[in-house]
């Protein structure tokens, strides 16, 4: 048989392989350089991001293709939705690195792996919303957690970040394994893992079983992912152990390349199954709401707050993906917009847990906010700020994606999951205003440890989460131009 | 009497089954460990089966993929484990429950 190499074009693909080839290159510097010296890594990350960031967003609108087999149906797409997608995870680690570093200091960790580990973790995430094929989608599930499970540990010998880690590890492992199991039975079922494949040959031959039971299992390892109850068991003790600035990059970054795979595969591979998944989402989306919302109230420490709270955000975005069933446009291009708006608000508001913590595990419980606003005024207008944000109260980010999640809902004729969302939304004022409430109404002793670096992050995203409260229009466009570019490679198969 | 696919189907559910029991009722972080490898080459061995009964190379190279992707989640895994059992004397994962709530 006659061997016709793949169509490759680096340039595609180039914004992935910048941050891969900036943390190998880090990996190499720390061989060379003398103990003492550990700022280079913080630039070389950030410069990497930034290039990165650069290089996406000029392929915008190109809806380039690479990694073309024999049978012509490519493995990487780089279509707006891919586009948008990388750039929401390149800004995440660009604002995690100035939350990191003095964090990393005062706990002993500066150490250049660290920048090295994000950067290989963001890479993993860019390539989840680049895949085209289920076995790219799981491969860089992998690549995305495996450097994660290390940082979750980094504090080693400390037991609870051992613990943190170890869990993270066992259950993502676990998940993967159901994951690549679901790939198992969605190929033998159609002979192929290309997505615009699968999709054609549902369109041919209709469902099975064997389809349907794979697509079960793809769920299950996609929810493990985003932390969707009843897949959320780990969550809360892993953000508890894990390195606060770690933690932040975590809610955000692997929670929302989980949803990059679950609507890759529920939007693009399996729509016609739409009748066999929506009520599962729409199940799954309740729980989490109920769930996340209902015991995030009883939390005293607050990285564990922010935990429920992360899993209450995923029952948000799955309100979405449940939309999507019926209404695609407008589904996927609000779970879009809540995804980049969440991005913001949540970091930010690690950012004050991080500037909080005075040593590793000291200053996490709700009872050290009290009195912060006396001394910090303008920091904790911002922690106010974002909590309003998380709670959805207008002029936030928060407030103009849960409008356009419930606006979508309600088109895709979901009444009752809007009503559940409406109802967890109230009850989650509870826990987030109680923040706002300890600063402000109390006296206490706690002190922020703030550098510049960590002030001007957290003002960059005071700023955006006002912005796209004020003008979420411009942002719902790009979300809209994403959604159809990813829809209509599709069309095209 | 010749084996067909579903008897593939059928073993590496159960082994898949076996695995996710495992994980699910053991103990020790090691077994666990090795359960979940277990559901991986069920998976493994799916893609094998049908790649061989519906004549299509694919599959055999996907099992290359997964193969290379369980060696790096051994190197890590055993190296938490490893760390885990220098602080705390036990791998046992009962006993690991600092973080609750």
């Amino acid at each position: 048989m006659e061997f016709t190499p793949p169509e490759i074009n680096l340039l595609i693909v180039a914004p992935v392989l910048i941050i891969m080839a900036a943390g190998s290159l880090g990996m190499v510097i720390d061989l060379f350089m003398p103990d003492g010296k550990k700022g280079w890594a913080v630039w070389l990350a950030a410069i990497g991001l930034l290039l990165a960031l650069a290089q996406n967003i000029a392929l915008w609108n190109g809806n380039y293709e690479t990694f073309i087999p024999q049978n012509g149906v490519a493995m990487v797409v780089m279509d707006n939705f891919a586009i948008f997608l990388n750039a929401t995870f390149l800004l995440t680690g660009l604002l995690v690195i100035p939350l990191s570093r003095s964090y990393l200091q005062r706990t002993g960790l500066e150490k250049p792996e660290y920048y090295m580990l994000l950067l290989f973790s963001i890479s993993g995430m860019m390539l989840m919303g680049m895949a085209n094929d289920l076995i790219l989608v799981f491969l860089a599930l992998e690549v995305l957690s495996i450097p994660l499970y290390i940082m979750c540990g980094m504090l080693w010998p400390r037991p609870e970040s051992e613990e943190s880690a170890m869990k993270y590890f066992l259950l993502g492992a676990f998940s993967s394994a159901i994951f690549v199991f679901g790939i198992a039975l969605v190929y033998g079922a159609t002979t192929t893992t290309a997505i615009p494949l699968i999709f054609d040959a549902v369109a041919a031959n209709g469902l099975n079983a064997m389809i349907v039971t794979g697509l079960a299992f793809l769920m299950v390892g996609a929810g493990f992912k985003v932390a969707a109850v009843p897949f959320h068991m780990w969550t809360p003790d892993v953000y508890e152990g894990a390195p606060t600035p770690v933690t932040a990059f975590m809610s955000v970054g692997a929670k929302i390349a989980g949803f990059a795979a679950l609507l890759r595969v529920l939007m693009l591979a399996l729509p016609q199954a739409s009748g066999e998944w929506v009520t599962a989402v729409a199940v799954l989306s309740t729980l989490t709401l109920i769930i996340g919302n209902v015991v995030a109230i009883r939390q005293g420490n607050i990285k564990r707050m922010l935990a429920y709270s992360s899993i209450a955000h995923a029952g948000y975005i799955l309100i979405a993906v449940a939309a999507a069933a019926d209404n695609p446009s407008a589904g996927v291009s609000s779970a879009l917009f809540y995804m980049f708006a969440y991005l913001f608000t949540n970091l930010g508001a690690f950012g004050m847990v991080i500037a909080l913590e005075r040593n590793y595990g000291e200053g996490n419980l709700l009872d050290d906010f009290k009195g912060l606003a006396k001394r910090h005024p303008w920091l904790s207008l911002a922690m106010a700020y974002f909590m309003l944000s998380l709670t959805g109260i207008p002029p936030t980010g928060g407030f103009s994606a849960k409008f356009y999640v419930f606006g979508a809902a309600i088109e895709a004729e979901l009444y009752w999951l809007v009503l559940i969302g409406v109802i967890t939304s109230v009850i989650s004022g509870y826990y987030y205003l109680r923040v706002v409430y300890l600063m402000y109404m109390f006296d206490g002793e706690g002190q922020l440890i703030t550098g510049r670096a960590l002030q001007f992050a957290v003002f960059v995203m005071a700023i955006s989460t006002l912005v796209l409260g004020l003008f979420p229009e411009g942002l719902f466009n790009l979300t809209a131009e994403a959604t159809l570019s990813a829809t209509r490679l599709l069309a095209g198969g | 009497m010749t084996a067909t696919i579903d008897w593939y189907v059928a073993l590496s559910a159960i082994l898949f089954t076996i695995g996710a029991l495992g994980v699910l009722l053991r103990r020790s972080a090691i077994i666990v460990f090795m359960c979940i490898e277990l559901m991986l080459n069920s998976a493994n061995l799916l893609f094998v089966a049908f790649a061989r009964s519906l004549g299509d190379l694919h599959g055999q190279v996907l099992v290359f993929f997964v193969i290379v992707v369980a060696a790096a989640e051994v190197a890590v895994g055993l190296a938490l484990i490893v760390t885990i059992f220098r602080t705390k004397r036990s791998i046992n994962i009962d006993e690991i429950n600092l973080l609750k709530g």
